[in-house]
């Protein structure tokens, strides 16, 4: 039993609610309600009163990161594009298939207008003329939602010709996805919007702002990221800039699950907040289930290494994560308590990444179902001595050295991150896998039959 | 003067055109823009690799070329089939990392891979086969089921597909899309069970699958003719010439136990670029055929039959030297050669013209333009794929020269040539083109005109190059010619390629194989030996009765003929009506040279031993020379090939401009839809008709009609329909909407099993129609 040092509420560090100001709102989502709390003034002041290189110099200012999972600075990628070539475009990734981030589902679904004024602004920093939103094939509500709102925005002149009465003009095309959690990876999106398979491109060469969609340069940005615009632009990039840490600037959306008694979505204070404020904090997460201890943790996605009970106080700061071995990726924060069977947690993730495959390249293809192979044979009981060899020596061949940051023998990093958990796992609880290879079952004390939320 | 002296005495530094790189230490010069792949194989590494092909666009999916490069922060590792080299650029290809990586992905690539190897088409020459030795980890640690699927599936009527052999290399699906055009392969699924599939109810019907076959890096896709045939260790080979069309494609001929066994393309900057179609990649079967005429035949007792080369030969020489008696050398005259090789046909040139002294020789049975296109300046396949722009005046190319296609078809999509095209209907080609004119026949020197005031800006943009071929059997050669000398006279330092078809046209001709002063063309002979004017016919290689556009003439002309003598490698339906029948050698059976259309003298090599007692045309020619007194003044293949090399090098392009008649198409009275005939790749031909693989693939003779003419007659796709000529000869044939075809025109194709030729007067200048329901 830990006791935790944020039972009491009040004791985490606070923010102003920039992207999720209109989640309780009930007809938020809807365009009157949008204009009705403050919606479409940051466009217009945008494009009426600023010029493109100004708009372009908050999102500097603000140093806000992009919230798809690498993180890059969003002012410092729309800088990557060739001065001299047009068209370009903006295309905004909101295939959200990382297992456990359901952020920008909830920016969609909730307020999907945010997210339209968002992409207007954007085109107009870098003089793109045309966006391409697409939205994972799953999300039908989402879809719905954004459908509907963009139809207000073109009705009500703040997308299509003449934005605002003015002489820029940019169109939104809304495109959904088909369900393949690839499509997440910029370059496999950008195919599958040129109706190909969607299979990422080499990068080198292939780098969107340069040969993108269509090969014309192309910036990609997530839903989150362009969901900040309108706030940036009213409130000045300083004002962004003022909030979290000075390494991670702004406020951020966390989608924590898990053995959690309320799990769900935060904005929190970037970079200052920690783990265990929000997996304590009764304003957020309230602690682990029946006051059990954390075994283990993925800090930022599927695809991250894991963290463990060491790391709870470690801030939500990107230099401080990646320093520790890890990353903040897309905000999904996985917590298993300490009845987790880490055998098979790491299979499950493992098995989720051998589905996705997309079958381009050699190592992830086979690679990737050979590991989930191995490890559904430990765990049906028929393990070898040398299987944890074999699975280390496997996942090397995928991603040389076991390195963080992955390096890859593949074309995207889909395989490296399968390679992620086992990595992990087997070095953390390498006893738990032993266990299984002798008696064919997992340690004492962990949930034979997986994990439900109430047990 | 003293300006240039002054610079000269300071050397200017030479533009280094180098990038200086080092692989595995070793320093190298590479060529800028080269893959680093490329420039390790230059510098003596080997870099293992599946899915790189270097004609086409790098994908890096199979990752087995992984390398390192010394990067800022140490070395990275990078696909060297998408790495380009750059100044100074450390390659390391035999670290432990990279050796590691590689024997990691080969491992990878086995896992699924079934070691069928002993029963595999591919074992032997399968590249996954010698690297899983050379770059492999020895034994696999996979011991799970691997992938299962049905074992080969056809996903042609050439081809069959083994998707468990599969390394999803993306070789062929890429070929398909890129090279081809014919994107009807590809990857379906996804991670694990991603595997390489056609569309549902679309096989892969491409002209070019064949290549496929011979690009796959493992035994996955297999061609019909060739499965079970024979171990590449039992094979022979050698480089030839694919004599199908008239484009030369460079081909490794194969046999074993002296049979042929299979072409495979061999890799021309110049010509082919590798690729072959199907039709000249399986065209082996036929010189294997058991129908080869495999001895001398000559009719006894009313009908022919075996005897020996003398009596053959004894037999021929009286049957010309009857004839010469009769009226004089005019008497005999010689229909074809584009079968030969250049050797074969100066040999026959100097007998006919010389030794016999007719000049009522034409290699050209009606189907192509008269010899002055021949004497234009001439393009090469590489200048006309890199001229400013391409004016394409002549058939579809993708049906009669395949090859030819593809080169252009890349140059045009790669957006390197502006494509014009004139032609009656839509061709393979039409989607690539920049601007593609529909000309109803007779109609091509008005489309020329126009074209020049249209496109006056493009044309006189740079260089222009023409493609000119007969696009239409059934109209006169000379609408094609006045359309020539139209754009002729418009365009400034035109040059042309030739799209003629058969074999070795070129050569044919260019060895003599043509009307000489006062002599006639095929159709002039065969209206004098219908009109009993011809004692003595020679068929060299001919089928006028299925070949010749004018059925009922080439009919007539052969009845009345005094008599025929047939050189040829089958017995068809023309060489069954001769007196005496003289078996040649076949393709891969002579040694030799072939023109091609760009007027480039190519290899023919012997690889097998010629079928029975047939002999090469030349040496026939040389004995009946012999026979008739006359002095041939060749006793050997390298005097027939030296005196061709002299003919070819006496030849000079013609500065003169062409003639332009200024013909009229006529009005149409009654017979209002105009006939198109062009050849379809698949036809009835010999060739096609002895290998049993392809001659299943003609879709027989069928008319295709604007959708709102085959409206208006009530038709719907496969009706039957009679078409009637202004003779009064009908045939009856299904038709097909089409929007290929413009209105008020009818488009059948020649020599199929119902022969449109029955309806084709060679002496119209175009033939119309009238088509009404059956």
């Amino acid at each position: 039993m830990s006791m935790s040092q944020y039972l009491v509420p009040g004791l985490v560090p606070t923010g102003p609610k920039i992207v999720t100001s209109r989640f309780e709102q009930a007809d938020g989502y809807t365009y009157d309600g949008y204009v009705r709390s403050g919606g479409y003034v940051a466009l217009r002041k945008a494009v009426s009163s600023m010029t493109p290189e100004q708009v372009h110099g908050e999102v500097k200012t603000s140093a806000m990161q992009g919230r798809g999972g690498a993180g890059f600075p969003a002012g410092t990628k729309w800088g990557f594009l060739p001065p001299t070539v047009f068209p370009r475009y903006l295309v905004i990734n909101g295939d959200e298939s990382e297992p456990g981030t359901y952020k920008d589902r909830m920016l969609m679904e909730l307020d999907p207008h945010q997210l339209i004024e968002g992409i207007v602004i954007a085109c107009f920093a870098f003089n793109a003329n045309h966006a391409f939103l697409y939205v994972r094939g799953e999300m039908a509500f989402a879809q719905e939602r954004l459908a509907q709102a963009v139809n207000d925005a073109y009705a009500n002149g703040l997308v299509g010709k003449h934005v605002c009465g003015t002489d820029f003009s940019c169109d939104i095309t809304l495109t959904w996805g088909a369900g393949a959690y690839i499509v997440g990876e910029e370059t496999a999106l950008i195919e599958s919007l040129e109706g190909n398979r969607g299979m990422p491109r080499l990068k080198p060469p292939f780098f969107p702002a340069s040969k993108g969609l269509y090969m014309q340069p192309t910036i990609v940005n997530n839903v989150e990221t362009l969901s900040n615009l309108p706030w940036i632009i009213n409130q000045g990039g300083q004002a962004f800039h003022d909030e979290g840490a000075p390494t991670s600037t702004g406020m951020r959306m966390f989608a924590v699950s898990g053995h959690l008694n309320t799990p769900g979505v935060f904005e929190v204070p970037n970079g200052t907040t920690t783990f265990r404020m929000l997996i304590e904090a009764p304003e957020y997460c309230g602690g682990v289930r029946h006051g059990r201890k954390v075994k283990a943790f993925i800090p930022g996605g599927a695809s991250a290494m894991w963290f463990y009970e060491e790391h709870l106080d470690l801030p939500l700061d990107k230099p401080t994560v990646d320093k520790a071995g890890s990353m903040l990726g897309s905000g999904a924060i996985v917590v298993m308590d300490e009845t987790t069977d880490m055998v098979k947690a790491c299979w499950r993730i493992v098995r989720f990444f051998a589905r996705e495959s997309c079958g381009k390249c050699t190592p992830c293809r086979e690679g990737t179902t050979w590991l989930e192979r191995i490890l559904k044979r430990i765990i049906d009981g028929h393990g070898r001595q040398d299987d944890l060899d074999l699975l280390l020596d496997v996942s090397d061949n995928i991603s040389p050295g076991l390195a963080w940051p992955p390096r890859q023998t593949t074309i995207c990093p889909l395989g490296p991150s399968a390679v992620s958990p086992i990595a992990s796992a087997v070095m953390r609880f390498r006893p738990e896998f032993e266990h299984y290879i002798q008696h064919g079952r997992p340690i004492d004390g962990v949930e034979w039959h997986g994990a439900s939320l109430h047990v | 003067m003293s300006d240039t002296d002054t610079e000269a005495t300071v050397p200017a530094p030479v533009p280094k055109t180098t990038v200086s790189i080092t692989v595995d230490g070793k320093p190298h010069e590479a060529n800028p823009g080269q893959l680093v792949i490329d420039a390790c194989e230059d510098a003596g590494v080997f870099v293992p690799r599946f899915c790189h092909h270097p004609r086409m666009a790098p994908v890096g999916m199979c990752r087995q070329c992984l390398v390192e490069v010394q990067g800022p922060r140490g070395p990275m590792m990078v696909v060297s089939c998408m790495t380009v080299v750059s100044a100074d650029q450390a390659v390391l290809t035999d670290t432990p990392t990279v050796k590691k990586a590689q024997e990691g992905v080969l491992e990878f690539l086995l896992a699924n891979h079934p070691l069928d190897c002993p029963v595999c088409d591919k074992g032997g020459e399968c590249p996954l086969q010698d690297q899983a030795f050379s770059h492999g980890p020895g034994e696999s640690r996979y011991v799970e089921a691997k992938r299962n699927y049905e074992k080969p599936i056809p996903i042609s009527d050439l081809v069959f597909l083994d998707r468990e052999r599969c390394i999803l290399c993306d070789r062929c699906t890429r070929f398909a899309k890129e090279v081809a055009g014919d994107p009807l392969i590809h990857f379906t699924s996804r991670g694990n069970d991603t595997q390489v599939q056609t569309f549902p109810g679309d096989p892969f019907s491409s002209y070019f699958s064949g290549n496929t076959v011979q690009i796959c890096p493992v035994g996955a896709l297999t061609a019909k003719p060739y499965r079970f045939k024979a171990r590449p260790w039992d094979l022979d080979q050698t480089r030839s010439t694919c004599t199908t069309c008239a484009v030369g494609c460079q081909t490794v001929v194969q046999s074993s136990r002296d049979e042929l066994l299979r072409y495979q393309g061999h890799d021309d900057d110049d010509v082919n670029w590798g690729w072959l179609c199907d039709k000249g990649r399986f065209g082996f079967e036929s010189p294997n055929s058991d129908q080869r005429l495999t001895d001398p035949l000559v009719v006894a007792h009313g009908s022919l039959s075996t005897t020996t080369w003398n009596a053959a030969l004894d037999a021929a020489t009286k049957l010309i030297k009857k004839a010469i008696a009769d009226g004089g050398p005019t008497k005999l005259a010689v229909i074809g050669g584009a079968r030969l090789a250049n050797e074969d046909a100066t040999a026959w040139a100097r007998l006919a013209k010389r030794v016999i002294g007719t000049p009522h020789v034409d290699a050209q049975l009606g189907d192509g333009l008269p010899v002055e296109l021949l004497g234009l300046p001439r393009a090469s396949i590489t200048e006309a794929c890199s001229a400013s722009t391409l004016v394409l005046l002549g058939p579809d190319l993708k049906e009669e020269l395949p090859v030819l296609y593809l080169r252009i078809r890349d140059a045009a999509e790669k957006r390197t040539i502006r494509l014009i095209e004139i032609s009656p209907t839509q061709t393979g080609l039409s989607k690539y083109a920049y601007t593609s004119i529909r000309s109803a026949p007779g109609e091509q020197a008005g489309a020329v005109r126009q074209l020049l005031i249209d496109e006056a800006e493009q044309l006189a943009k740079g260089q222009v190059v023409v493609v000119a071929g007969r696009s239409n059997l059934a109209e006169s050669p000379t609408f094609t010619m006045d359309a020539l000398a139209t754009l002729q006279a418009g365009v400034t330092g035109l040059k042309v390629l030739p799209a003629l078809r058969r074999g070795n046209i070129v050569g044919a001709i260019q060895a003599g194989l043509t009307p000489g002063d006062g002599g006639r063309d095929t159709a002039g002979i065969l209206r004098d030996a219908a009109a009993g004017h011809i004692g003595c016919l020679v068929l060299l290689g001919a089928d006028p009765l299925s070949d010749f556009p004018d059925y009922e003439l080439a009919r007539q002309g052969l009845a009345g003929a005094g008599s025929i003598i047939a050189i040829d490698t089958f017995l068809t339906s023309s060489s069954a009506m001769a007196t005496v029948v003289l078996p040649a050698a076949g393709y891969g059976e002579r040694a030799g040279s072939t023109t091609n259309i760009e007027g480039r003298v190519l290899p023919l090599t012997q690889k097998v031993n010629p079928k029975g007692v047939s002999r090469p045309d030349w040496m026939i020619a040389r004995d009946l020379s012999d026979r008739l007194g006359g002095d041939l003044g060749i006793e050997s293949l390298d005097d027939a090939h030296d005196l061709y090399m002299a003919l070819v090098a006496a030849l000079a392009p013609s500065s003169m401009p062409l003639s332009n008649s200024s013909s009229l198409p006529p009005t149409r009275g009654g017979y209002d839809l105009r006939l198109v005939v062009g050849h379809n790749l698949y036809d009835e031909g010999v060739a096609l008709r002895t290998s049993p693989s392809l001659s299943e693939l003609s879709r027989g003779a069928h008319a295709r009609l604007h959708p709102i003419d085959a409206g208006r007659l009530g038709a719907i796709n496969g009706t039957r329909v009679r078409i009637t000529a202004r003779s009064g000869r009908t045939l009856t044939i299904p038709v097909f909407a089409d929007d290929a075809v413009p209105q008020g025109l009818v488009a059948v194709a020649a020599n199929q099993r119902d022969q449109i030729s029955d309806l084709i007067d060679i002496h119209a200048v175009t033939n119309d129609v009238k088509v009404d329901l059956a």
